[in-house]
């Protein structure tokens, strides 16, 4: 199916990849009582972080990602897609490490799971971090800064 | 002991199949998104439209719960105050998020596909985590 306007959007694999997600989250609060922040997560798992979490549940989480992305890329057939060049990532990755920790969290601690309980720290975060998303992509290709191949 | 990984890890490995079905391991797609003034994407709010309806049910659901199911009880946050670090935390964020297309979840689900983009990716993220622990006197 694809979605009037946008022929490039994949709005099915989209919901179905978000149910997901937030079956992720729910399995995490209602499971174990703990948000699925992945910063959070990741930062207790490689010592960056004071929290009740045992690290080696952070580690169990954080070692999930990248299993549930081998298991769903071995069950479909989309061509592997591009990434950034070493320096552009090392830049980004900065930025999101700091930026993430001073903000206290990102996309799935206040996204999915801040937002869906009308957190008020977690919706400004997320209308600020959207908001400099698109002004930053906005200014990129505005320069005719291109980072992916 | 068991149960502390199963939960964690079973949770990871659902996150990690979602975000790469819903292509947010695909740095174009995210900024696809982030492109609003130029050729939008608008799959990414279907993901996060999707994963907030399931996780506005699972509050709902924790609201009637007086323990989760594996743990002693529930470790939340509880701060409700809006300061000049959230916001500039986050806005920070985006900015590195815009650039290349990639946040936190994404990062090491990508380890998958592209492990060096996403070591580089990972370790500099983990870096950054790093500067603002040393810099708020931490060890």
């Amino acid at each position: 199916m694809t979605l009037p306007g946008f022929p490039d959007a994949a709005p099915l694999a989209g919901l179905a990849g978000g149910v997901m997600i937030g079956l992720a989250a729910a399995i995490m609060l209602l499971g174990a009582g703990r948000i699925a922040g992945v910063s959070g997560i990741a930062a207790r798992a490689f010592g960056l972080a004071d929290s009740s979490m045992p690290r080696i549940a952070a580690w169990a989480f954080v070692i999930g990602l990248p299993l549930g992305t081998l298991v769903a890329t071995s069950l479909t057939e989309a061509p592997a897609p591009g990434f950034a060049t070493p320096a552009t990532l090392a830049i980004a990755g900065l930025v999101v490490g700091i930026g993430t920790r001073l903000g206290s969290g990102c996309t799935s601690g206040h996204g999915v799971c801040g937002m869906s309980r009308l957190s008020q720290r977690s919706l400004v975060a997320v209308a600020t971090f959207m908001a400099t998303g698109f002004a930053t992509v906005a200014a990129m290709n505005a320069l005719g800064l291109e980072v992916l191949p | 002991m068991m149960r502390r990984i199963i939960v964690p890890l079973a949770a990871g490995t659902i996150f990690g199949a979602g975000l790469t079905i819903g292509g947010m391991t695909n740095p174009a797609r995210v900024r696809g998104f982030l492109d609003l003034f130029g050729d939008w994407d608008p799959t990414l709010a279907f993901v996060m439209g999707g994963a907030v309806m399931v996780m506005a049910l699972a509050w709902m659901v924790q609201r009637r719960m007086r323990r989760p199911v594996f743990a002693e009880g529930f470790s939340l946050p509880d701060r409700n105050d809006l300061t000049p670090r959230l916001v500039g935390g986050s806005a920070l964020f985006g900015i590195g998020w815009g650039f290349a297309g990639l946040c936190p979840g994404p990062g090491f689900a990508a380890l998958a596909i592209a492990p060096a983009s996403a070591a580089i990716f990972v370790a500099a993220m983990l870096a950054g985590m790093l500067a603002v622990r040393l810099m708020e006197g931490h060890g």
